[in-house]
């Protein structure tokens, strides 16, 4: 499965936040933990932040901290953040021809296997020390 | 406080009847066949003595190829009890039943539209398995 940059730091962002939801972090202390860039983690922060997913990051150095719920945000809820929902993306070409249609079908199944993986794992799920 | 021990004839109705509820289907039939020795049938108990949940599993070799492991079949929790642990103190129950056949592998089916029940499995620690179910439509 192959997520957009923005969904990925945006997971990134997220889980490394809720690790420890009292400890403020910059977009330019967590773009230093996984090597991508800070202006484009910025902007990803931002849509967290009006998701009520984080808070925080005034001024250039500004800390943003964890404040959902760990236990109720799955990973869904942050890939939909970034991602087309699955209703609303664009028809590819050839889709209407019998062979478009049949392919269609097996790349829906697909993504509905993806989507109910993902909402099932919660952040706590994710943040738990491998049994 | 919640005890946790074997299903019993007696427990048959109370079991039925809260599937049913959360169900919508009623399988008396079924729930008996779960009172089968080699199979573990387990319920949590309020220490009023009311029902609060139950789970049922079996370990099973060579069902689709695959060597023994422990499945568990079904697991319900009255709602009026959820997010006190029961589920968990069921399934961690069940577990420890499961290791005493000497099996390392616990195995279910669930919903892919069942939002609850499989965020509740991935809590346990469970993660997709070898298999990949499929289905046809005979109808």
């Amino acid at each position: 499965m192959k997520l957009q940059t923005a969904t990925r730091l945006g997971l990134y962002a997220t889980l490394e936040l809720a690790r420890e939801p009292d400890r403020t972090l910059s977009s330019g202390d967590l773009a230093e933990r996984f090597g991508v860039s800070s202006h484009h983690l910025a902007k990803v922060l931002r849509t967290l932040s009006a998701a009520g997913l984080v808070q925080g990051g005034r001024g250039a150095t500004g800390g943003y901290r964890f404040i959902g719920n760990r236990r109720r945000t799955t990973l869904m809820d942050i890939v939909a953040l970034f991602e087309p929902a699955p209703g609303q993306r664009a028809k590819e070409p050839g889709e209407d021809t019998d062979i478009g249609g049949a392919l269609q079908r097996v790349l829906t199944e697909i993504d509905e296997i993806a989507e109910a993986t993902l909402r099932s794992i919660s952040l706590e799920t994710m943040l738990k020390p491998a049994r | 406080m919640i005890a946790i021990r074997p299903a019993q004839a007696s427990d048959l109705k109370a079991i039925s009847a809260l599937d049913a509820r959360l169900t919508g289907l009623d399988k008396p039939t079924y729930w008996q066949e779960m009172l089968a020795p080699e199979r573990h049938f387990l319920v949590a108990e309020t220490d009023k003595g009311v029902l609060a949940g139950f789970i049922a599993g079996e370990v099973r070799a060579w069902e689709f190829g695959q060597p023994a492991a422990g499945w568990v079949f079904a697991i319900q929790i009255d709602p009026k009890i959820r997010q006190r642990g029961v589920g968990s103190q069921l399934f961690e129950a069940i577990i420890a039943r499961f290791k005493e056949e000497g099996v390392t592998h616990v195995r279910t089916l669930v919903d892919r539209k069942d939002h609850l029940i499989l965020s509740f499995f991935r809590a346990q620690g469970m993660v997709a398995g070898p298999s990949l179910q499929l289905d046809m439509d005979l109808s």
